[in-house]
């Protein structure tokens, strides 16, 4: 049972927080201080209980996709879409959507969780479903080792009741050594073998030839793949059935990232699935804010690329057609971005050298910079100002549509800029 | 004629984690644009030592990459010690730094030897010394990196460090020094990486290695105006 006055409270502080401007997550830190069982509580009264999304790159996304096509499904579904992915942030959210006695209106919750929250949190609520997208190299000023983020997925899994989702073309994910220690059904997704190098995972960076031991395994019946992707068209292949799709949603990694939204949703809902509103669910699902997210700006399309790690800056930049886009890279390095500036040498900037990169900015847009030269990329100009960075972009390519790379914090401030040329959805 | 120079990176599949390719490709662009041609080979476990080397540069890995490399590493130490006897100029850095010393003694007193080429003992800590780092070494002025290690290093009687602490842990968090230096070899924790915003380092490496090899360094002037600016960012930052 929810304390009356946590609800209350909480509620009054996420007021208070709104008017002055705070940070969205803000008012859950404060309700799980004075009441430490409250997101339990309120989860414990859903009929479908809570479904966990966790891995490295695109929790934020995946997240956005499954609940849509759950709901495509008829299920109400309550989720923490502002990518606050603690478990603040989660109580932040539910403090937004419950009424006075504690009283969520849903069926179902699903939940993008940051690894390292996920594995507490699973402790005081396990999931009855789990979708875990991939292990890679991130922030490790903050995680350490990736073999032990690997374990901390081992962990969520579980710690999961009713069954678990995993990606089988991530080589950690789809060891042995992951799978074991198991005991609910495992399905898995990922893309058919001449697709898979177009996906290049951390290890395939630094070793042409992976290791026989981490060779992914065989897909299933019972699983979800990813056979053909032809411009915004994909088509994925499960039940026997090939199923193509057109999807509005940016870059090849989103659509990888649709293909396991589709895994579970499968999995969860099982034979009552109604297929073609799934599919027509998953052709409308739009970006993530700040994940292939395109704001309209003078005129022309304006897209927000985030990264946060190599393997994500990588995809980022293999995704999308860099011809006749005008770019801009603004790297951060505040604590949710990461302090250590190590991994911008873990990606290759290559691609970049024909159209070279006309603003970088950001607090380190001098190690940016820094890296861009020893890759041979043209610079246009280099500000550590995003204000001031962004004004000159947008002035300087009035009539090009636009992209901007962009860590965590700079994404925001970056939104924020955005609306004096645009309208941005305020997603606090 | 073009003046070919060898570099050798060392175990780049497992020890690879904070950027070390950053230091190779420094060191590769640098050495192009000072008018030599430069040839990176990788050396994993089970490939045939190269000969003609002129420098070698290596990083830091996960504890099971660690234990993947380590009986190799025993069986080429010879000859990495014989090169270091030679001036060969090297960098390595985090868990090739520790391995290039005498020992490190794990949490729970286990003994990994290290190939001995620099005279270090490393004790595992239980607080992981993290952020960013400045250290001052008369040779190469300040150095800028990040550091991110558990290990804590002791230098002996026979070596000197890199540099001394100005800001940040160090070898470990008790005696203020940073980094080892044998002949030309230089052990370090700092990555960054730690190349691109010290290029005096980079170019020393490479100076040594013409020298060894041509008798002479022919230096251009590089345009290290953005390494500067990252550098004055950098060290504002907080740890």
């Amino acid at each position: 049972m929810t304390k009356p006055y946590s609800v209350l409270l909480g509620k009054a502080v996420r007021t208070i927080a709104r008017i002055r401007g705070g940070g969205s997550a803000l008012p859950g830190l404060f309700v799980e201080k004075i009441d430490s069982h409250f997101i339990s509580d309120v989860l414990a009264t859903l009929p479908h209980g809570v479904v966990l999304i966790s891995g490295t790159n695109g929790k934020t996304t995946t997240t956005k996709i499954v609940v849509e096509l759950l709901q495509s499904q008829g299920f109400k579904v309550f989720t923490n879409k502002t990518g606050s992915n603690f478990s603040r942030g989660v109580a932040a959210a539910l403090l937004g959507e419950i009424d006075v006695r504690g009283k969520l209106d849903a069926d179902i919750a699903v939940l993008e969780l940051d690894e390292a929250h996920a594995v507490h949190f699973v402790d005081k609520i396990p999931p009855q479903y789990s979708l875990l997208l991939n292990v890679m190299r991130d922030q490790l000023d903050r995680f350490g080792e990736i073999d032990h983020t690997a374990k901390l997925l081992q962990h969520i899994a579980q710690s999961t009741t009713d069954g678990v989702v995993v990606n089988r073309d991530d080589p950690r994910l789809s060891s042995k050594k992951f799978m074991h220690d198991i005991h609910v059904p495992i399905r898995t997704f990922g893309v058919s073998a001449d697709l898979r190098k177009h996906f290049p995972s951390d290890d395939t960076l630094y070793d042409k030839n992976l290791r026989d031991e981490d060779s992914p395994i065989e897909s299933k019946n019972d699983d979800t793949s990813l056979v053909k992707i032809d411009g915004s068209k994909a088509t994925l292949y499960y039940g026997n059935k090939e199923h193509t799709i057109t999807l509005r949603l940016n870059g090849i990694y989103n659509t990888l990232n649709a293909v396991g939204a589709v895994a579970l949703c499968r999995m969860i809902v099982g034979d009552k699935l109604n297929e073609s509103r799934l599919l027509e669910a998953l052709s409308s699902v739009t970006p993530a804010f700040g994940r292939g997210e395109t704001i309209t700006v003078n005129g022309k399309p304006c897209q927000l690329v985030l990264v946060k790690n190599p393997s994500g800056f990588r995809l980022g930049l293999q995704s999308f057609d860099l011809k006749g886009y005008a770019t801009m890279i603004a790297i951060n390095d505040n604590y949710a971005d990461g302090r250590d500036m190590s991994w911008l040498w873990d990606v290759e900037f290559n691609r970049l050298q024909p159209h070279g990169v006309a603003a970088v900015t950001g607090v380190r847009a001098f190690d940016m910079a820094l890296r861009l030269q020893y890759d041979d990329v043209p610079i246009g100009h280099v500000t550590t100002d995003i204000s001031e960075s962004l004004a000159k972009f947008v002035e300087e390519h009035p009539d090009e549509p636009k992209r901007i790379y962009c860590t965590y914090t700079a994404m925001l401030t970056l939104r924020k800029e955005l609306t004096k040329y645009s309208k941005v959805e305020d997603y606090r | 004629m073009t003046k070919k120079l060898s570099i050798l990176h060392i175990y780049p599949k497992d020890m690879n984690i904070y950027g070390d390719n950053g230091n190779v490709l420094v060191v590769k662009k640098r050495a192009e644009w000072h008018g030599y041609e430069p040839v990176v080979i990788d050396y994993n476990p089970g490939d045939t030592f190269p000969n003609d080397i002129d420098i070698i540069v290596g990083g830091g890995g996960q504890d099971s990459g660690q234990d993947k490399i380590q009986s190799d590493l025993h069986k080429i130490g010879p000859k990495i010690i014989q090169l270091a006897n030679q001036k060969t100029p090297m960098l390595v850095v985090c868990g090739l730094y520790q391995l290039f010393g005498k020992f490190f003694k794990t949490q729970d007193g286990h003994i990994i030897k290290g190939i001995g080429l620099l005279d270090v003992e490393t004790i595992a800590g239980s607080e992981r010394l993290i952020g960013n780092i400045t250290i001052k070494s008369s040779d190469f002025g300040e150095i800028i990196g990040y550091e991110n290690h558990s290990g804590q290093t002791y230098l002996g009687d026979n070596i000197r460090p890199l540099g001394e602490v100005i800001r940040g842990a160090g070898n470990n968090n008790k005696d203020g020094l940073e980094g080892a230096r044998f002949n030309n070899v230089i052990g370090s924790y700092l990555h960054g990486s730690l190349l691109p915003k010290n290029p005096k380092i980079a170019d020393f490496l490479l100076e040594c290695a013409a020298i060894n090899r041509y008798g002479s360094f022919s230096q251009t002037v590089i345009d290290d105006s953005l390494a500067t600016s990252a550098r004055e960012y950098a060290m504002r930052r907080p740890r």
